[in-house]
């Protein structure tokens, strides 16, 4: 038995199929993750992600803490509630982690990290906190649930109250502001579609679900999230990138703001020295052309029977496709070899992101 | 309730078969196994006239979530696949037990039937499987 979720009940009740995540009992899907992949794409969806960790760092230096700890740079924060994603990096350039910080104060940031790499997040965060005089507050006693989908935005507004619609209504893309009490509204996700990102006190969660539910909004499960990560080019930390691999390795070097030169980040100085001497290998999409299904770990076969390996692979429901991440040698073109079951099968190197706002962003 | 149809049999490895009137048997997989598997999006067929041993591993049917093997439940050829799963591997997940079949085989020992479950025995193999 794994940790359970302030929607825990929900899920059950709604018929989902519980698995473990990250020592959490999480709902992969509640029937067909297809369909829930579709209704996200069409309507609207929503996750119970409140598995994943919510930090509050406060003090005043908290800004000069974030430029030492981040591979981004918290200064391209300039309004109040915007977000930003980074990487954590460690001394070799290696990604601990990736997360969402949010500005909200000169004194105060949220950060939301992966639930899989809490421990050690906040090992390190602790470790570089005091040099700063910064607070770490973890806030396990908030549930968090993603509501995505072209009509994720118009439910929302639709059932919250007059004050936190008040709030939700003018956010603009990647911002997020705290509505009534702790409840905190951000127009962000990781599905390629619009929506919001809510975080609130777990007590509330249930209700607050329920009336979404209630409002149209379709329970959806983490494998529908992977497949429509995965189709919006969007990384997933443990499969696309970890602590032996860079930014720069993992299709994230836009993430990293080596301006101004003199920011001394965490891992600055092993990302300058790769980027000099050039990546060896890097991340790209692929489409398989073939007829058969792209996982993790399958073998890709390039140029000069060089290697590399399918970092998420999976079949997209949008394009009926397989798709995948790799990472592969950097003299890489645009044509190689997968190898599934002791055949080579032919794809596409493609840029990601495959899908973006329900329409597809690749040619098939 | 158990909705498996009286005239099948199925192996430990969750596939059902089913004795048609020619002496040929039709071969998918349970119910119970699409439904573990969830959506299925790719079926991997084997070759008409590939000659199969028991329990050999001879199709893949691949869900979002997973590939799987299909193995043979008994000795014999293949005399037919299910051609329309190429386009439509969801029919797996619709009807495993009807459209939903994965080919068709001549047994080369039809005695290897007696010794399948009978869908009686195989809902008991399904609940200590559970636990």
């Amino acid at each position: 038995m794994g940790s359970k979720t302030p929607l825990y009940d929900e899920h059950v009740a709604a018929g989902g199929k519980l698995v473990d995540f990250a020592g959490w009992d999480m709902p992969i899907n509640y029937g067909s993750q297809i369909e829930e992949h579709h209704t996200v794409r069409k309507a609207a969806g929503m996750f119970d992600v409140s598995h994943m960790v919510v930090v509050d760092l406060t003090g005043a230096q908290v800004g000069d803490f974030l430029r030492h700890l981040l591979a981004n740079n918290v200064d391209r924060l300039k309004d109040k509630g915007k977000a930003l994603y980074s990487c954590m990096l460690n001394e070799s350039g290696g990604v601990i982690d990736d997360l969402i910080v949010y500005y909200l104060r000169d004194d105060f940031y949220r950060m939301v990290v992966n639930a899989g790499t809490r421990d050690k997040d906040l090992a390190w965060l602790e470790q570089h906190a005091g040099a700063f005089s910064v607070k770490v507050q973890e806030r396990p006693e908030l549930a968090m649930i993603a509501i995505q989908g072209p009509e994720a935005r118009a439910k929302v507004l639709e059932v919250l109250n007059d004050e936190a619609r008040a709030v939700a209504e003018p956010l603009k893309p990647f911002y997020g502001a705290f509505a009534d009490g702790d409840w905190f509204i951000a127009r962000t996700g990781y599905t390629g579609e619009d929506g919001f990102e809510i975080i609130l006190p777990a007590a509330e969660a249930p209700a607050f679900w329920q009336q979404l539910k209630a409002a149209g909004v379709r329970p959806t499960g983490l494998g529908a999230r992977d497949t429509l990560r995965l189709e919006a080019g969007m990384n997933l930390y443990g499969s696309d990138m970890d602590e032996t691999t860079t930014p720069l390795e993992s299709a994230l070097a836009w993430t990293v703001a080596w301006d101004p030169q003199d920011r001394d980040f965490i891992g600055r100085r092993a990302l300058e020295q790769q980027r000099e001497q050039g990546a060896r290998q890097k991340l790209v999409g692929l489409l398989l052309e073939d007829k058969g299904v792209l996982r993790n770990h399958q073998k890709v076969v390039v140029e000069n029977n060089a290697e590399g390996e399918i970092t998420s692979g999976s079949f997209s429901p949008t394009l009926q496709r397989a798709i995948a991440f790799a990472r592969v040698p950097k003299e890489t073109g645009e044509a190689c070899q997968v190898e599934i079951r002791g055949r080579l099968l032919s794809a596409r190197v493609v840029k990601p992101p495959f899908v973006r706002n329900g329409k597809a962003q690749i040619e098939l | 309730m158990s909705n498996i149809p009286v005239d099948l049999k199925f192996v430990k490895t969750h596939e059902w078969t089913r004795l048609n009137d020619d002496g040929s048997v039709t071969v998918g997989i349970s119910d119970n196994a699409q439904e573990q598997l969830g959506d299925m999006v790719f079926v991997e067929l084997p070759e008409v006239g590939q000659e199969l041993t028991a329990d050999e591993a001879c199709a893949v049917v691949e869900s979002v979530k997973a590939a799987s093997d299909v193995y043979a439940p008994i000795s014999g050829e293949v005399v037919e696949v299910n051609e329309g799963l190429a386009d439509s591997p969801e029919t797996v997940n619709q009807d495993a037990y009807g459209k939903g079949w994965i080919f068709r085989m001549q047994p080369s020992n039809a005695v290897e039937l007696d010794g399948l479950m009978e869908p009686e025995a195989y809902e008991t193999f399904l609940a200590t499987e559970a636990h």
